[in-house]
């Protein structure tokens, strides 16, 4: 399998090419782009870096990494060339992750109640059933608003002029979004002519649109809900991203220790005794958050809280038992719930994916290790996946034996060639690969906010963006209508 | 409106962690001052009893002793100022009030956060090499204004709600303890050399004293005599006008206990009352009486209790 030329936002399908970006008409989204790029000069530049650099750690914007020895603190790189989006190609893809997210909503209530899609034979029963993250506590429980998917994470690719791919849905604790709201405030900070000088979205009512959400699937009967953030503490990698979001909301940022339930209710100890939380937006996964009924010996978690959820005497956001539609294996069949529950046909497309549960595909990816990208069902963060093209051989006969231990375990994707985007380097402005996170929010009504974490893949010809394998960011803007060329 | 005891918990030893780590500035400041007055320790090879007041009023003599042999100026002050080990350095004291801040960004504004991160990552990058080329008592300068920045961020932009009661309750109980602390090391100073009461050398110990809480000119303002020590101790002690006096602290104490109130804090406000009826009604002649250290020892024993009383009542989950 050959890869096609890698589509360049700014350059086109030809990409960046041996002139780099200086020279060459570029796409006219990047019109200002390149005009500014132009206008500074080198010594700017790095200045201008390094102003970023400054604001994000006295921000304390940071990340933990795992996994090498000590967790440590570390500011996730930041690009200042934006990535620029069309009016028209945003409302392609705010209407496909709108489209996604009520299908994957619409499912999630079916799997919990009457089950249709599998008594219609559009799924098959057993990648229900047999999932680890389907939840047979939620059978039969209705939730407020029949809203199970609150706060939806949808990783996109782009390929070409007019082609994106969904890569994943992230439907249990989406991370992210801070990023996308302090990478705009410090952008507009550094270049604030840029903004006066292009028509460009705004996206800093994401925290009041959420806040409005949470507080809209309050229990029944309560006037003015109070909501709280659960975090797993200080000690988590998104830290900084949960009390960045409660501190936007005005709401509580609680540990489990912080709770307790009596009567089906939850309580938060404050200074005067226990006062009621309503909602509680989790970023805890379901494993963790009731030591009653999950894993016995998590600290995180709040015991006794999957009672009073099932009794209606909290809501959680997002619901219990969404993971069962955010694994890999079940990707595969999102197109199928579009059009079953919606008779829409997919505005975004899936990547191919194969099934390794399925011996004709097992061998086929088998033979073709160095050219697909393979990942774990139910993983996250780019840890534990494959990159055909960029492992060497060692790498790959050891995954080779993680597969044959356990198939099922494990999906297969072409490798997609996606886009790149001008970004500094050490040695300039040279093409590096990027993705898309748009956020949607569900509640009383369903908003993207226009944009998304853009993460960039630092390293030349790297495929892999995730911040916890060292990605970047970079603001990302969605032009007005009609914004476009200066 | 109430708050989690939890994020109560954090202001509160954020704003005593804040204060502490100013008033370590100037306790290190006024026995650099001593030092340098003629019978002062640095000369001639003398004991120092500056140096040992130090660890005595901060508590650091034990884990000092442990670790170096001589009770030299430049050992007593990279241990007080950049020694990580030492977790009454100020390097470990700005380091835990930033892990309480960052606990509680929530509870912080964006200035108040700022202020104090800043601080966090400029002292983290100082070397003992980088702080003596700056001078010390430029570090002081600058830890003292970096808390009052702090303070003066939170006093700015804070909501005045419950967690601004207890960052603030945290502020005055640790400044009543560090003013107590403050006003020991005389006692630690003088008693070893015995210098004569009344003497020039005398005089300039309170001088420095009064220096080190930015009192010297008040002193003045406030007395219009020249230096006396029983002028000095009402000062620190009784004069509710002053900020850093024992009363000024223990007003700020008592009226930030009743805004937060509830059943729960009936001990405390019981205990802040009999401390502050002591200030209010208390004479100079009669601490003289009792003996300055002793007066002092039982304020620093019983503003603890207080803070514990504080603590059980309000910060600590049940």
């Amino acid at each position: 399998m050959t890869i096609k030329a890698t589509f360049d936002e700014m350059m086109g399908p030809g990409g960046a090419g041996e002139g780099g970006y200086a020279e060459g008409p570029v796409r006219d989204a990047y019109g200002a782009v390149r005009h500014w790029l132009d206008a500074m000069s080198q010594r700017q530049v790095s200045a201008k870096r390094k102003e970023a650099e400054t604001l994000f750690r006295r921000m304390g914007i940071t990340f933990l990494v795992y996994g090498t020895g000590e967790s440590t603190e570390r500011l996730i790189p930041f690009d200042i060339i934006p990535r620029v989006i069309t009016a028209d190609e945003w409302t392609m893809i705010e209407n496909g992750c709108l489209q996604r997210v009520r299908a994957i909503n619409a499912f999630l209530s079916d799997i919990y109640h009457d089950q249709e899609i599998i008594a219609a034979g559009r799924i098959p029963s057993a990648d229900v059933y047999a999932n680890p993250r389907y939840r047979p506590e939620m059978i039969g429980i209705d939730i407020p608003g029949n809203t199970y998917i609150h706060i939806t994470g949808i990783d996109l690719v782009r390929t070409a002029e007019r082609e994106f791919y969904v890569l994943e849905d992230n439907l249990r604790n989406p991370s992210g979004v801070s990023y996308m709201l302090e990478n705009r405030e410090v952008m507009m900070r550094l270049f604030p002519q840029l903004f006066a000088d292009n028509s460009i979205a705004p996206v800093n009512d994401y925290p009041a649109n959420l806040l409005r959400n949470l507080q809209a699937v309050a229990p029944p009967g309560i006037s003015r809900p109070t909501v709280a953030l659960l975090t797993p503490g200080i000690f988590n990698s998104a830290y900084f991203e949960h009390v960045f979001l409660a501190d936007e909301m005005g709401i509580e940022l609680v540990e489990g220790q912080d709770l307790f339930v009596l009567d089906d209710q939850v309580f938060m100890r404050t200074t005067h005794g226990p006062v009621r939380v309503d909602v509680i937006y989790r970023r805890i996964d379901d494993n963790y958050l009731d030591p009653l009924a999950f894993i016995p010996d998590s600290l995180l978690g709040v015991p006794g809280l999957l009672s009073a959820y099932r009794a209606g005497g909290v809501t959680l956001a997002n619901a219990i038992g969404t993971g069962v539609a955010d694994d890999k294996a079940m990707y595969i069949h999102v197109p199928e719930m579009i059009r079953f529950y919606l008779g829409e046909e997919p505005i975004l497309a899936n990547v191919r994916t194969h099934d390794l549960r399925h011996a004709d595909e097992c061998a086929y990816v088998l033979d073709h290790l160095g050219e697909l990208v393979v990942k774990e069902v139910g993983g996250a963060g780019g840890y534990g996946m494959l990159v055909g093209p960029a492992a060497s051989r060692d790498e790959i006969e050891c995954y080779r034996a993680r597969i044959l231990d356990d198939p099922a375990n494990f999906i297969a994707q072409p490798t997609l060639a996606l886009s790149t985007c001008p970004t500094f380097v050490d040695a300039g402005i040279a093409p590096r690969h990027v993705d898309l996170r748009p956020f949607v929010l569900s509640g009383t009504t369903q908003t993207v906010v226009p944009g998304g974490l853009t993460r960039v893949a630092l390293g030349e010809g790297s495929l892999v963006v995730n911040t916890s394998q060292g990605g970047g960011t970079k603001d990302t803007w969605v032009l007005r209508d009609g914004a476009g060329a200066p | 409106m109430t708050v989690l005891s939890r994020s109560a918990d954090h202001l509160y030893w954020m704003a005593r962690q804040v204060e502490r780590a100013e008033n370590t500035a100037r306790i290190l400041e006024v026995s650099n001052r001593m030092a340098l007055l003629p019978s002062g320790g640095t000369q001639g090879g003398a004991s120092g009893s500056e140096w040992h007041a130090v660890l005595q009023i901060t508590g650091g003599a034990q884990g000092f002793h442990d670790r170096f042999s001589g009770t030299t100026a430049e050992a007593v002050t990279r241990y007080m100022t950049l020694d990580p080990e030492n977790p009454s350095s100020i390097y470990s004291t700005v380091r835990a009030a930033r892990e309480n801040a960052r606990a509680e960004r929530v509870a912080l504004t964006t200035e108040m956060w700022e202020a104090l991160n800043s601080t966090w990552l400029e002292i983290d990058a100082l070397t003992p090499a980088r702080l003596a080329s700056r001078g010390h008592r430029n570090f002081f300068d600058w830890i003292k204004e970096r808390s009052h920045l702090f303070r003066g961020t939170a006093i700015a932009t804070m909501l005045r709600d419950e967690r601004y009661h207890f960052l603030r309750l945290g502020t005055f109980i640790e400044r009543a303890d560090n003013t107590a602390r403050i006003l020991d090391v005389k006692y630690h100073v003088l008693l070893p050399h015995g210098v004569e009461v009344g003497s020039a050398i005398d005089y300039m110990q309170w001088g420095a004293l009064l220096r080190s809480v930015s009192a010297y000119r008040t002193y003045y303002h406030a007395y219009k005599e020249p230096i006396a020590p029983a002028h000095v101790a009402d000062m620190l002690i009784f004069n509710d006008a002053f900020p850093r006096s024992l009363h000024g602290c223990v007003d700020d104490v008592l009226e930030l206990l009743g805004f937060i109130g509830g059943p729960r804090g009936a001990e405390a406000r019981r205990l802040a009352g009999e401390l502050h009826a002591r200030l209010h009604f208390g004479k100079t002649e009669s601490v003289f009486k009792q003996g300055l250290h002793e007066f002092l020892t039982d304020f620093i024993t019983d503003n603890n209790a207080l803070s514990k009383e504080i603590q059980s009542a309000y910060l600590v989950a049940e």
